[in-house]
């Protein structure tokens, strides 16, 4: 019945605008109770009524499953029989067992929730903006929104995240494709079209190694099928066609998950995120004597169990539970219209990615800081104004757009164009792999504020 | 100010503990209280200890200690690693994790625990002194919320005042 009941997310804007639409909204939820899933204020698609999460775009999914179950489907109707009569009936039992267990575990990585953290109530909001306020010191700059804390004795810097509200907590980042905090945060992977996070790493880390184990183990049984059928002088016509394009599909993906399953090895021996490893967070280079990954337990081993076979975390976003009655509105979006414009406008901002557009913004916040105190809300209007005259060569496209137009570019052109072509010029800039490797002390505001930035841009093949 | 009505918790909950909805209807929210999370540890989920100055006047600064503390040691045992959780990843893993899909782990086991223990502590010490704590699940695990109740009528004290600048400030 709920087949695809997706939801629409409310623009915090335009209920601020037009309060009778909110009006209509609490009207229509007072019938049937909604389900907290119904208001999720993230980019995600739920199915079953909420027991099912994906991302908005999870195009590539049918295709990485079509892939799988297609190769599967040809070895098992072409190569299998040949194989049982010439070899022995445990090839199509062990390829028939690695393809169940790699469909599960696809499904199980792309309907798990990641690791969401929901976004903070506009009484915790406004509890963390007090807390920034009395220790920003200086009058003039916006405060630093930037919390450093002890994790093992070594300093970790915790970024605030203006979508959520919140400082996010270590090794969480925000993924813009889905528009959540992710603990723990991977990458996002479109070909499962989930984020990778805490609460489904393990079924990724299953999936490919399961995956490269099939691929290795369909090649290997091609291979030794044309084998067999050029010593036995039989004709290379009929079935094997069929042969050659599972051939074709197998020497191409055994490469890259191969790769990919070493490399994730890697990543689970060492407890490491594919995010802090491609950040370079914790590598020597950083040049303090502090460097040194501090979640690692400093055995492989037990690095591998952790990270494998630990407490499974439960789901934080309780996406089947009933909304309650007295809260109309999703907490973002209250406290959106809560906060001064200061905080929205930077919101709105926060995925325009151009460095231009971050330099103005860093040089005009101060002034815009100065011209409009944040505590007069009258003034809320006037905010994009003046951002727009004091920058005229940027658009200000609201953040619902613009990660849209994120969305569309393929994760894995956005990936070269980030790397490659501003690769010189950008050093200083939003890149934060470099901005780790050379902070500038007069950009280290804005860049931090960039946090985001990477997330969009790295994501690795599945 | 509609954010600031605190959410109502499960139903089966609500009408169990009636003199917590008393609590709600018979009193103004005055402030609430943030106990952020401690990362000193990694990740686990471990709570601070720091007693709030807002809870001063409210409550026994031991009191409010001990309760911190019983849950940190609730969040360790759920979040402990050693042989049983280890058993129940391999479990997990060898049955491609559908066994999830039907069995409670020891994390939801543990969690039904501290939601039953915040009902009692509720119940019997923060109801009477005008404070109610929110389960940290209900709010992602990075808090612990206090919310501070008064009187109708004897509002407009200091703390009252302080959580109308905390919402307007920048």
């Amino acid at each position: 019945m709920m087949k695809n009941c997706e939801y629409q997310q409310i623009d915090p804007r335009a209920l601020a605008v037009s309060p009778s639409s909110a009006q209509n909204h609490t009207e229509k939820k007072a019938r049937r109770p909604r389900r907290k899933w119904e208001a999720f204020p993230g980019k995600n698609r739920f199915f079953c009524n909420g027991r099912i999460i994906l991302a908005r775009q999870s195009g590539v999914l049918p295709l990485t499953l079509g892939l799988i179950v297609v190769t599967c489907g040809l070895f098992f109707a072409f190569d299998c029989p040949f194989l049982v009569d010439h070899l022995t009936v445990f090839i199509p039992v062990i390829g028939g067992v690695l393809f169940v267990f790699v469909v599960i575990s696809l499904l199980r990585t792309s309907f798990t929730d990641p690791g969401i953290l929901p976004r903070a109530t506009p009484d915790e909001a406004a509890d963390i903006e007090k807390q920034i306020d009395t220790s920003g010191s200086s009058t003039y700059r916006p405060p630093p929104r930037t919390k450093e804390i002890l994790i093992n004795q070594q300093v970790v810097k915790l970024k605030y995240c203006f979508t959520c509200k919140m400082f996010r907590p270590p090794r969480t980042s925000h993924c813009s494709l889905c528009d959540n905090c992710v603990e723990r945060f991977d990458h996002h992977c479109p070909w499962v079209g989930n984020c990778v996070g805490k609460r489904n790493y393990r079924f990724f880390y299953s999936f490919i190694i399961s995956l490269s184990f099939l691929t290795s183990f369909i090649f290997g049984c091609v291979i030794t099928h044309i084998t067999l059928l050029i010593i036995e002088m039989l004709s290379f016509l009929d079935s094997s066609s069929c042969t050659v394009v599972e051939l074709v599909i197998c020497f191409f993906s055994i490469w890259s998950i191969l790769g990919l399953s070493g490399f994730h090895t890697y990543l689970v021996a060492s407890n490491l995120t594919t995010n802090e490893d491609i950040k370079g967070s914790w590598s020597s280079k950083r040049g303090s004597d502090d460097s040194g990954n501090p979640y690692s337990y400093n055995s492989i081993i037990t690095n591998c169990c952790v990270t494998l076979c630990g407490p499974m975390p439960p789901s934080l976003i309780d996406r089947r539970g009933f909304l309650p009655p007295n809260e109309a509105v999703p907490a973002a979006s209250v406290s959106e219209i809560e906060l001064p414009p200061f905080v929205a406008k930077n919101d709105a901002h926060m995925c325009t990615q151009s460095t231009k557009d971050v330099l103005e913004r860093v040089v005009h916040s101060s002034d815009f800081h100065g011209l409009c105190p944040p505590s007069t809300p009258k003034t809320t209007p006037l905010g994009p104004e003046i951002f727009s005259i004091a920058a005229p060569s940027t658009e200000p496209s609201p953040s619902a757009g613009c990660t849209r137009q994120h969305a569309h570019q393929s994760a894995a052109t956005t990936c070269p164009l980030f790397t490659k072509s501003s690769k010189r010029d950008s050093l200083h800039s939003i890149n934060p792999a470099f901005r780790l490797a050379s902070p500038s002390p007069s950009l280290s505001r804005v860049t931090l504020i960039l946090g985001d930035a990477p997330d969009i841009g790295f994501i690795p093949l599945p | 100010m509609q954010g600031l009505v605190p959410t109502a918790t499960d139903g089966n909950m609500a009408t169990e503990f009636h003199n917590l909805q008393e609590l709600r209807h018979s009193a103004s929210l005055a402030n609430k209280v943030f106990i952020q999370r401690d990362y000193s540890e990694g990740t686990t989920c471990k709570f601070q200890t720091k007693f709030p100055s807002e809870l001063e006047s409210r409550i026994e600064r031991t009191l409010f200690e001990d309760t911190v503390k019983t849950l940190n040691n609730y969040y360790a045992e759920a979040e402990k690693i050693g042989g049983q959780s280890y058993l129940e990843g391999c479990l997990a893993c060898a049955t491609a994790y559908l066994i999830f899909l039907c069995m409670e782990t020891r994390y939801e086991k543990v969690l039904k625990k501290i939601a039953k223990y915040i009902q009692e502590q509720n119940e019997k010490i923060y109801a009477p002194r005008g404070l109610l704590i929110t389960d940290p699940i209900e709010r992602g695990m990075r808090v612990i919320e206090i919310s501070i109740y008064e009187d109708r009528g004897s509002s407009g004290s200091s703390s009252g005042s302080s959580s109308v600048s905390g919402s307007t400030a920048r």
